[in-house]
């Protein structure tokens, strides 16, 4: 069984339907990555997945959790899914290693003894285990972002999104983010990423999905996918890229 | 000029200034201490709690203080309030209506440093499973309070200011003391100096105050 099933997902805003019938199946350990011009719908797809933006109709599942927009089950689901966002959103007011450890304390209910291990497990993941005591605006955006990183991965998650995490960063910067979700899928991580990281898509990937007007165009193995694209849609985004 | 100065007049009366300044201390600390928290729940309710109810109830009672006198709101409390039964001590008075005035100005003050407080921030919390409150509590609160520290502590003094209003019902505060001892001694030059120096140096503890608070609970950066 899937671990994340999508049926006939619709979403709009205002009058715009964004997402015009999503049908997606994500398997266990499997590492998509959704591509598109921006206004696709891809990153309304990947926030639809944990409920952060609602739909109109459709389902969503998740590790068996059917989303529904109470915030009872929005937790429930949020438990199985992590999510990495395109500006880090770190808390500022807390340091790398609390950034990591609130959510385990707040919602597991962890003591602090409890706590500080499991924190200094993932900022070690994350190659940032030096790092703990350090506040945000004391971190590159490359480190910033892997902290972001080992704070989803600190509740356990089955699936993590990744909302063009390298998108904000310097260029010298993104290989080090792109390491860390490297390793992460070679250790058999779900993973669903909107990314413009063509080179990495296709390296690390096990399936691309193209998206265009808020369906899923045209979707396959990456060698299969940018080596031939099908459809005229997919054929001209490629070479805008090159 | 022919008028001879006489501040020994004034300092015979320094039992009853030190009286007053104590009540203002008081009322600007327990008043100020109540109406901040006033302010953190108002603000809550009306810029997060997402409750329509809820925030038209605290919209109405932040416009409803925000644009009536003060005065007119501490003679409601304290001479409207008993036909209902209400009967308050001066002081409780003057306390209650520092609060209810203080709280809905310092509503509006956080309500816009939880504005100011990116949605992503939001996101992320909700993302990590954590309730509406938990987000509120432990992301956004600390952060909105940092942005609006500095307006929260000038209205913190004008509040203070205010309170010199409540000597209008004989609440013995700084301004009611002043008004005494000139009523005694004529001398008004003389004693209304020393309180307007009293309220100076007031306000600059207070603001002192609020930025050693802020240093220490809102900016506090703790590993």
């Amino acid at each position: 069984m899937s671990l994340i099933e999508i049926r006939d997902l619709h979403k709009r805003f205002g009058a715009v339907e964004v997402l015009k019938g999503i049908d997606l199946d994500i398997a266990a350990g499997e590492v998509v990555a959704i591509i598109g011009k921006s206004g696709s719908g891809k990153s309304t797809l990947l926030r639809c997945m944990n409920g952060l933006e609602s739909h109109e109709a459709g389902s969503i599942t998740v590790g068996g959790k059917v989303l529904l927009q109470d915030e009872e089950h929005l937790r429930a689901l949020r438990l199985e899914v992590g999510m990495v966002f395109q500006q880090f959103n770190l808390f500022p007011h807390l340091t790398a290693g609390r950034n990591v450890m609130l959510s385990p304390m707040v919602v597991k209910g962890l003591a602090e003894a409890e706590a500080k291990p499991i924190a200094e497990k993932v900022l070690a993941r994350v190659g940032l285990a030096e790092k703990f005591g350090s506040f945000p605006d004391q971190l590159s955006g490359g480190q910033q972002q892997r902290v972001a990183i080992a704070r989803a991965l600190a509740m356990n998650p089955k699936a993590l999104l990744c909302d063009e995490i390298t998108s904000a960063l310097d260029p010298e910067l993104v290989n080090e983010v792109l390491a860390v979700v490297k390793s992460l899928a070679a250790d058999g991580m779900t993973l669903a990423m909107v990314t413009h990281e063509m080179r990495f898509a296709r390296d690390v990937c096990d399936r691309v999905l193209f998206m265009h007007q808020g369906r899923i165009h045209e979707s396959g193995r990456p060698e299969d996918v940018f080596a031939s694209p099908k459809t005229p849609e997919l054929q001209q985004f490629l070479g805008a890229l090159s | 000029m022919a008028y001879q100065f006489d501040f020994v007049d004034v300092f015979k009366y320094t039992d009853v200034l030190a009286r007053g300044v104590g009540l203002t201390v008081t009322l600007i600390g327990v008043g100020g201490t109540i109406g901040i928290a006033v302010g953190i729940a108002g603000a809550w309710a009306r810029g997060y709690s997402g409750n329509r109810a809820l925030e038209w109830l605290v919209a109405g009672y932040v416009e409803a203080i925000r644009n009536t006198p003060f005065l007119v709101q501490l003679f409601f409390i304290f001479y409207g309030l008993p036909s209902l039964g209400v009967r308050l001590t001066e002081v409780q008075a003057a306390l209650l209506a520092m609060v209810v005035n203080l709280g809905a100005y310092a509503t509006e003050i956080i309500r816009a440093g939880i504005e100011a407080v990116p949605r992503g921030q939001r996101e992320a919390g909700a993302s990590l499973a954590m309730t509406r409150m938990q987000v509120f509590r432990h992301v956004v609160l600390r952060p909105a309070l940092q942005k609006i520290w500095p307006a929260l502590s000038s209205q913190l003094v004008i509040v203070m200011f205010g309170s010199a209003v409540c000597s209008q019902i004989a609440a013995e505060e700084l301004t009611y003391a002043a008004n005494f001892i000139q009523s005694r001694n004529f001398r008004a030059f003389e004693v209304y100096f020393v309180a307007t120096g009293l309220y100076l140096v007031l306000a600059l503890l207070l603001r002192q105050g609020m930025r050693s608070l802020g240093g220490w609970l809102v900016f506090g950066r703790r590993a």
